[in-house]
């Protein structure tokens, strides 16, 4: 009845597990609870979770997003303190195998569920709003893509609790993920957390690359697109050339495991080199995924808080599109040390250097948008130069892993591991967070109070050199990664001052929580200071989204924008705003849908049964999903028109809202 | 998509749903090159496997190409079918509409018919999915084709049915039918490869 499900499946015996078990009850009852008590389920369901308006799920994204970002961040915090205790003949406090439950749970969880939640964010929040559009080409697809992710990262966590998590690592190498040397659930909850957010992820890609391309505000030529949209545009390319790979290697290793198929295993013929070219041609592409977003917020953050346009526009566009094409085809250098023969490593070498040249480009627009600019240093702008100097050392690094004799001097050490960790903190990591700060007035309609966010910066700044610059020297002294316990002692050191780092980092994010709870305090005070009354919060902002009031009406644009040019706000605020001639018209606005949340459950069925082999559970999920999605497409009763009289009486209030405004000056 | 609205000036509306049309069916292509790659994927990995045969046996030794062939030569034909469902659509043509769907429809269940059938039979003879390397990426390349026809074919009897419903051949219909015949000729481009490469590849 319940497959391989049984009372014992329960670590009851593990104290963590428990301590944590208890936590997250006490936290998640005190919620529901709240819900029940304010009477807001009705408020909840309505508003939020059926919502399709792109900027309300780039909303949940980001609660989403930091949510893990905490899970993740524990899982962090055990493993320096780990290996800060474990040393010479100190077991630590975690044994092997909880061990490696932790690090697997830490990568997958940071990439999959941190960072592309924050990124999917990103691309929800600004990217119709760059274009001069009302919503995403395909509004209820949206939200389905969104609660793939969120119940991939609710079987993530039931994991802790039920069962257990793979202990292979982030991307599940076989032959250790084969039944033969894993029988338990752990690397099928992994598999399947995985497949069912890369399906949300991929109809992202396809969603935002069809509204970037169709949905522009008339006369958005392609050179008027904002940098953060062409980042998002590159990065959709790249989720749609790649995630297809990430489906097939997860289905492959599943069939494997499932029916016992001979893909990757020892006997039969498999081949284990296949999943690793495989796995990596989706996982290289990845990483590039996650950081050109981030680099399109920098971007637009540079020239914002520096006063003028962004230097070498075309050239920052032709440099992403490079580094895009560059990032698809240097994926062998994961694994230099397969021996592929010189020929191929070279190749694959040569490839990766070359992508510090339009990196390089990248860096140089921005210090000279920053040269003799009028710079503020408010908080964004903080994050950004942190990232350049923090990412240039990163990238170095990274040139110097990219030739194959080194790199068999080094691989999977802890400079590899000091290496991934600098550009993703110091880019993506950062990017996210600057963006974060830099788009939550446009958001909510009110400020964050920007001390606590400097501080924030600062602690990340300051840890994460703390934490992983001393995982360069041990990687180079020749400790490899994912070890539960040493005895060298010229690490120990190190590793003591990497452990004090993560408290330092841990500072840092306590200073981002302590930021949102302050602001959503301002908010229920209504602090006059805090309101963003005009819309243009940072007094420069260029792109349309800050033409707009905030928080953005529901419909976005009362009237759809004429492009004047890139920067089309700024030239208006230069030159005058031209004085609207057409009429206001009811605007067609899809209606918000159940299909969403239905799917959402469907899939955390078919997830949890396939994990537990209940195949009776699969089939109820299939069912109930194929006759969702029938009634949905039967149903003709899916949008309708915002009248005229709401969309005036908003205009004439952002009207009355920017002449107070004027008038306070 | 706008069929319940008041107050909406027609011609606006019109353009509207012009759009979304246009949208639409340009997002559809969008998936079709992403499931390409899916195939492209799966091809890659049987041209690296199509060798391991592990002792078991071999290409040579199982395919039945006259099956096959009549297998290729009906998914064609339901493609020619479909084609002639889609002219009929533009035209209006309900009843022709659904004619041809059946046509196609039981060509579609045809077709998967005899693959079962061929799979059952290679399960029979001891050369299923787990013998060898070879037959994994065999079963799983074909059976991914063959899954996408299933669910083609269920697409294609909804669709049936919501067309002899209330919403008749309407514009959004339109969409939904130039969306699956897409879907239908790419399933059969793909079908051109697995024969090509799969079939002819291992008996050569």
């Amino acid at each position: 009845m319940l497959g391989k499900l049984t009372l014992s499946s329960i670590p009851y015996d593990v104290p963590i597990l428990v301590g944590t078990f208890i936590g997250v009850a006490v936290i998640g009852i005190a919620v529901l609870a709240a819900v029940t008590y304010f009477k807001k389920w009705g408020y909840l369901w309505r508003e939020w979770l059926t919502t399709v308006d792109h900027k309300k799920l780039a909303i949940m994204y980001v609660v989403l997003g930091l949510v893990m970002l905490v899970r993740g961040f524990a899982d962090a915090l055990m493993m320096r303190t780990q290996l800060a205790l474990a040393y010479a003949g100190n077991p630590g406090y975690l044994p092997p195998h909880h061990y490696d439950q932790v690090f697997s749970a830490h990568g997958t969880i940071m990439i999959f569920f941190m960072a592309m939640v924050m990124m999917q964010a990103l691309f929800n929040f600004v990217v119709p709003l760059q274009i001069g559009a009302r919503d995403v080409a395909f509004p209820l697809i949206n939200s389905i893509s969104f609660y793939m992710t969120l119940v991939s990262a609710i079987l993530i966590n039931i994991s802790l609790f039920i069962g257990e998590f793979s202990n292979v690592g982030w991307l599940g190498y076989p032959p250790i993920s084969e039944l033969q040397f894993n029988p338990g659930v752990g690397v099928d909850y992994y598999i399947w957390s995985v497949q069912i957010s890369g399906i949300g992820t991929l109809l992202t890609g396809m969603n935002f690359l069809t509204t970037i391309i169709k949905l522009r505000a008339p006369g958005m030529k392609w050179m008027h697109i904002p940098v953060f949209t062409w980042t998002a545009f590159f990065a959709c390319v790249m989720i749609l050339t790649t995630f297809p790979v990430l489906t097939v290697s997860m289905a492959l290793l599943a069939l494997d495991r499932y029916l016992g198929m001979h893909f990757f295993t020892n006997d039969g013929g498999g081949s284990v080199m296949l999943y690793l070219n495989l796995i990596w041609s989706w996982g290289h592409p990845e990483v590039y995924i996650l950081i050109l977003p981030a680099f399109g917020v920098f971007s637009e953050i540079a020239a914002t808080f520096s006063g003028k346009p962004l230097f070498g526009y075309a050239t920052m566009v032709i440099a992403t599109g490079i580094i895009t094409f560059l990032g698809s085809i240097v994926w062998v250098h994961h694994f230099f040390t397969m021996g592929a023969g010189a020929d191929v490593n070279t190749f694959f070498g040569i490839m990766t250097m070359f992508i510090a040249v339009p990196t390089g480009v990248k860096i140089f627009n921005w210090l000279f948008t920053m040269y003799k600019g009028r710079v503020r240093f408010e908080g964004p702008m903080h994050w950004i130069v942190g990232f350049m100097i923090t990412f240039s050392i990163g990238g170095m690094t990274g040139v110097m892993m990219a030739m194959p004799a080194a790199d068999w001097v080094v691989h999977n050490s802890l400079f590899l591991v000091a290496h991934f960790h600098n550009v993703i903190i110091g880019g993506v990591f950062f990017g996210y967070v600057a963006g974060l700060s830099y788009w939550f007035p446009k958001a909510f309609g009110y400020k964050m109070r920007d001390v606590w966010g400097k501080w924030a910066f600062r602690f990340w700044f300051v840890g994460f050199y703390l934490s992983f610059i001393p995982l360069y020297a041990v990687g180079l002294e020749g400790m490899t990664r994912r070890m539960n316990h040493y005895d060298n002692p010229n690490w120990h050191p190190w590793l003591l001052v990497a452990c004090v780092g993560v408290f330092v980092l841990a500072a840092g994010l306590a200073c981002q929580v302590i930021q949102f709870v302050l602001a959503a305090f301002d908010a229920v005070n209504k602090k006059p200071d805090a309101l963003d009354l005009t819309g243009d919060n940072w007094g420069s902002g260029r792109t349309l989204e800050w033409s707009l009031p905030s928080p953005v009406p529901h419909y976005n644009f009362a009237r759809l924008p004429v492009i004047r040019g890139l920067d089309t706000f700024h030239i208006e605020k230069e030159l005058g705003r031209p004085a609207p001639v057409s009429e206001l018209e009811p605007i067609h606005m899809p209606k918000y849908s159940a299909v969403g949340p239905m799917l959402g459950a469907c899939g955390l069925l078919i997830g949890f049964a396939l994990v537990w082999h209940i195949w009776w559970a699969v089939i109820v999920g299939l069912v109930v999903a194929f006759f969702t999605i029938v009634h949905r497409s039967a149903n003709l009763d899916v949008d309708f028109y915002v009248t005229v009289e709401e969309i005036r009486a908003d205009e004439e209030a952002f009207a009355r809202r920017l002449a107070a405004a004027k008038a306070a000056e | 998509m706008s069929y319940d609205v008041m107050h909406a000036p027609s011609a606006h509306h019109d353009e509207h749903e012009h759009h979304q049309q246009e949208t639409t069916i340009f997002g559809f292509w969008i998936y079709l090159m992403t499931d390409c790659i899916i195939f492209g994927t799966l091809f890659a990995v049987f041209a690296t496997l199509c060798h391991h045969f592990a002792g078991g046996p071999t290409g040579k030794d199982l395919f039945d190409i006259k099956n096959v062939e009549i297998e290729t030569a009906i998914l064609l034909f339901s493609s020619i079918t479909y084609g002639f469902a889609s002219i009929n659509a533009h035209k209006k043509n309900k009843g022709a509409v659904l004619g041809w769907l059946l046509l196609t429809f039981v060509l579609g269940v045809s077709f998967v018919v005899l693959e079962i059938n061929e799979f059952h039979e290679l399960v029979a003879h001891g050369a299923g999915p787990d013998k060898s390397a070879f037959l994994s990426s065999f079963f799983t390349l074909v059976g991914t084709h063959g899954l996408h026809v299933t669910i083609g074919l269920i697409w294609m009897l909804v669709l049936f049915f919501q067309i002899m419903g209330k919403q008749g051949l309407s514009t959004r219909m339109q969409t939904k039918l130039t969306c699956l015949s897409l879907f239908w000729h790419f399933l059969d481009i793909v079908w051109i490869c697995v024969f090509s490469f799969v079939y002819l590849g291992s008996v050569v």
